[in-house]
């Protein structure tokens, strides 16, 4: 596997918890590359510290020991600056509970991301662009006629639906999803993951977590994760 | 932008930031009312005896009083800063109107009319000799006979509202006023007989000073026959006080340092005269320290009452912080949200401090608007109460203030608002900056905060 391809990539990978006089060991010196318009499921029991890992993947957590780099950039070493863009442009993340937010309509919510990293003027610039993009998502995602609706008004699949249209809002190099089929039905679940496969097809890179090895199966390459490691 | 839309979103969508612009609103509306109310009674009270005193007074602690006062008044009145000097005698006596056998004590105050007007607000307190000062003391029903002016309380009844029932002119009273002569050594002089000077003196006008304590013991006479009564117009003329007015260009301080100046050089060209060590019982006050027993209580109170509201300002803090706190945890998981798509801590923390603003702004505006509507009530309220209920804040039959103070101040509106919205900015930056110091993760769990 040439180096060019590896979006991102991780070495030797520690984190522990402390809780009080006790110290739980999460991961312990993990290695892990994912290429370009790969689909990675990581797969693991419950407690196993797949999350811990997604969010250290994603710069929302810092590893104890280990690097992370992103596109060959250490992510250890960027700025609170850098970061945020980070978070803002190379990555979109999916969580397990939407977190949505609840004053916002879809529409807002979707569009937050672009909004985000922009000036009042800046955004009064692309505002026309961004909410093309959005209700395009949405379309795209089946949600055309819900675009002014408010989270509580949909049901958990919408909702999850609504949160990967803002996951990509900005065109992330790296989609992360912690559980996404997590809380919903295995019908709805379907098709969040049709939804994947197909940006996959359409060259998105992500990486998912799961318990389920039936939905991981629908992932190009399935990581098993146990005791703090990858499993090979 | 999603600051603007979020913060205003939270302004209107959440109930509880209801309760915040209402609890803000009801502690702005009570400290203006409150602040108002006190900062116009104490003002007013100050003013008046402002008005009573003059701007400067030169007196003597002793009741002998101080002799050659001819020579200084003539210094102060060519001094540049002095606009008006009167000299005055200041004494106790008895009063009983004439013909009843009943007499009480009243503070005597002697003075030429016309020259204590230019020195002090004389002149406006009176009632039917207001327009004609120098005739303060002709009664209007026989020019010939002696006149005095009697505090109003003295004079008229008040009645609840704190009104008086004038007379169209002076009814014709006399009453005969006794006074008790000292000598220059402090014993009582034996004039005739007896060892009390009495005369008779007519009413001639009233004076409302507004003071309760001046209203109701004071009775002024004429200069001349004051002297005489008291004791201090033999050979060696003698008075008790100088009330002096400054230009209206000249500060206070320095005034009261041009007159002490003069004093002092008065002091030493009159060293070798017989009664000089009268001059030792003299002090030169400004009006603020004149009157200083009976304005420092006025202000203790007012200290008081601000560090009452000192208070209520930090409950109003402390009630702020917790409705933020409450606000902002619950909210923690948004601020996860919005870190994880990139937002800065400072991005957050504006957020915050910008709808914290909007509640304040949105709170003291309201509380603002209800205590400036509720003090242009108030005397009606008040009003209504005493009509219906028989409520009053204070009783005017014996407190000599009539309306409720409610003339609102630009400044300390100004002042309440400015500390409102610092209390909510406080009370919103704790916990927001708490919440930005944990890692995304953290926010995004179940409250954390
Ligand atoms: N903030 C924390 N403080 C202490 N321990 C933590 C914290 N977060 C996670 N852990 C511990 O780390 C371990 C891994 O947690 P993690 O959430 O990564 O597991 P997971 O594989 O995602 O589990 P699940 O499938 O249930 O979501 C768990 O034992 C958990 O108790
Ligand atoms: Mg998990």
């Amino acid at each position: 596997m040439s180096d060019n391809d590896v979006v991102l990539k991780s070495k030797g990978l520690g984190k522990s918890y402390r809780m009080g006089a006790t110290k739980v060991e999460v991961l312990k010196g993990l290695d892990l590359a994912v290429r370009r318009g790969e689909f990675v499921a990581i797969i693991g029991a419950s407690g196993s510290g797949k999350s811990t890992l997604l969010h250290i993947l994603g710069a929302l957590d810092k590893p104890d020991k280990g690097t992370v780099s992103f596109e060959g950039r250490d992510l250890g070493r960027q700025s609170g600056r850098e970061l945020n863009r980070f978070r803002n442009k190379m990555v979109g993340f999916v969580f397990q509970f939407y977190h949505l937010l609840d004053e916002l309509s879809v529409l807002e919510n979707v569009s937050l991301p672009t909004m985000a990293s922009r000036s009042i003027l800046g955004w009064f610039g692309c505002r026309r662009r961004a909410k093309k993009r959005a209700v395009e998502l949405l379309v795209q995602l089946g949600l055309g006629e819900r675009i002014k609706h408010k989270p509580y008004q949909l049901s958990g699949g919408e909702r999850q639906r609504v949160a990967i249209a803002r996951a990509l809002m900005n065109k992330p190099d790296l989609l992360l999803a912690d559980e996404p089929t997590g809380n919903l039905d295995s019908v709805t679940g379907n098709g969040i993951l049709d939804v994947f496969e197909e940006l996959n097809k359409a060259g998105q890179t992500i990486v998912m977590v799961t318990h389920d090895d039936r939905i991981a199966e629908r992932a190009g390459r399935i990581i098993t994760l146990a005791d703090g490691k990858i499993r090979t | 932008m999603y600051k603007l839309i979020l913060a205003t979103r939270y302004l209107l969508k959440r109930r509880i930031t209801y309760f915040a612009v209402l609890a803000v609103a009801l502690c702005v509306f009570i400290v203006v009312v409150v602040m108002t109310v006190m900062t116009g009674l104490v003002g007013d009270f100050k003013e008046k005896n402002h008005d009573f005193a003059g701007d400067c007074v030169v007196s003597s602690e002793s009741l002998v009083g101080f002799p050659y006062y001819e020579d200084y008044v003539g210094k102060l009145e060519a001094s540049e800063a002095v606009e008006g000097v009167s000299a005055v005698i200041r004494s106790y006596g008895l009063l009983s109107p004439r013909g009843r056998d009943v007499n009480r004590g009243v503070e005597i105050m002697g003075i030429d009319p016309a020259r204590h007007s230019r020195a002090t607000g004389f002149g406006d307190t009176l009632h039917h000799r207001r327009e004609d000062v120098a005739k303060a003391f002709v009664p209007s029903y026989d020019p010939n006979l002696p006149g005095c002016v009697l505090g109003i309380d003295l004079a008229l009844e008040r009645d609840s509202n704190g009104g008086y029932a004038y007379d169209s002119s002076p009814r014709r009273v006399g009453f005969s006023i006794s006074c008790f002569p000292l000598t220059a050594r402090g014993a009582l002089a034996g004039a005739g007989t007896a060892l009390a000077n009495t005369k008779t003196f007519y009413y001639s006008d009233h004076s409302h000073s507004g003071l309760a304590r001046v209203d109701d013991s004071i009775i002024y006479l004429p200069f001349d026959e004051a002297q005489a009564l008291c004791g201090m117009a033999g050979a060696t003329k003698r008075i008790n006080a100088i009330h002096i007015k400054f230009k209206p260009n000249v500060k206070l301080q320095a005034g009261c340092e041009d007159v002490r100046r003069l004093w002092a050089i008065f002091k030493t060209e009159k060293a070798n005269e017989s009664q000089a060590y009268l001059l030792n019982t003299v002090a030169v006050q400004d009006w603020k320290v004149h009157r200083r027993t009976l304005i420092a209580a006025m202000e203790k109170e007012q200290m008081i009452m601000g560090a009452m509201f000192g208070f209520v300002g930090i409950v109003t803090v402390f009630i702020v912080l917790v409705v933020f706190y409450m606000l902002i945890s619950h909210k923690s998981k948004d601020i996860g949200v919005l870190r994880s798509i990139g937002v800065s801590n400072v991005d957050i923390i504006e957020l915050f401090g910008g709808f914290a603003f909007m509640v304040g702004l949105a709170g003291s505006g309201l509380g603002v608007l209800g205590g400036w509507q509720f003090l242009l009530r108030i005397n009606s309220i008040e009003r209504w109460l005493f009509a219906h209920f028989e409520f009053q804040v204070w009783d005017r039959t014996m407190f000599a203030i009539g309306d409720i103070p409610s003339e609102v101040s630009p400044k300390v509106l100004a002042v309440i608002v400015v500390s409102a919205i610092a209390a909510c900015l406080i009370g919103a930056l704790i916990p927001s900056w708490q919440a930005v110091r944990l890692r995304p993760v953290e926010t995004l769990q179940v409250n954390q905060l």
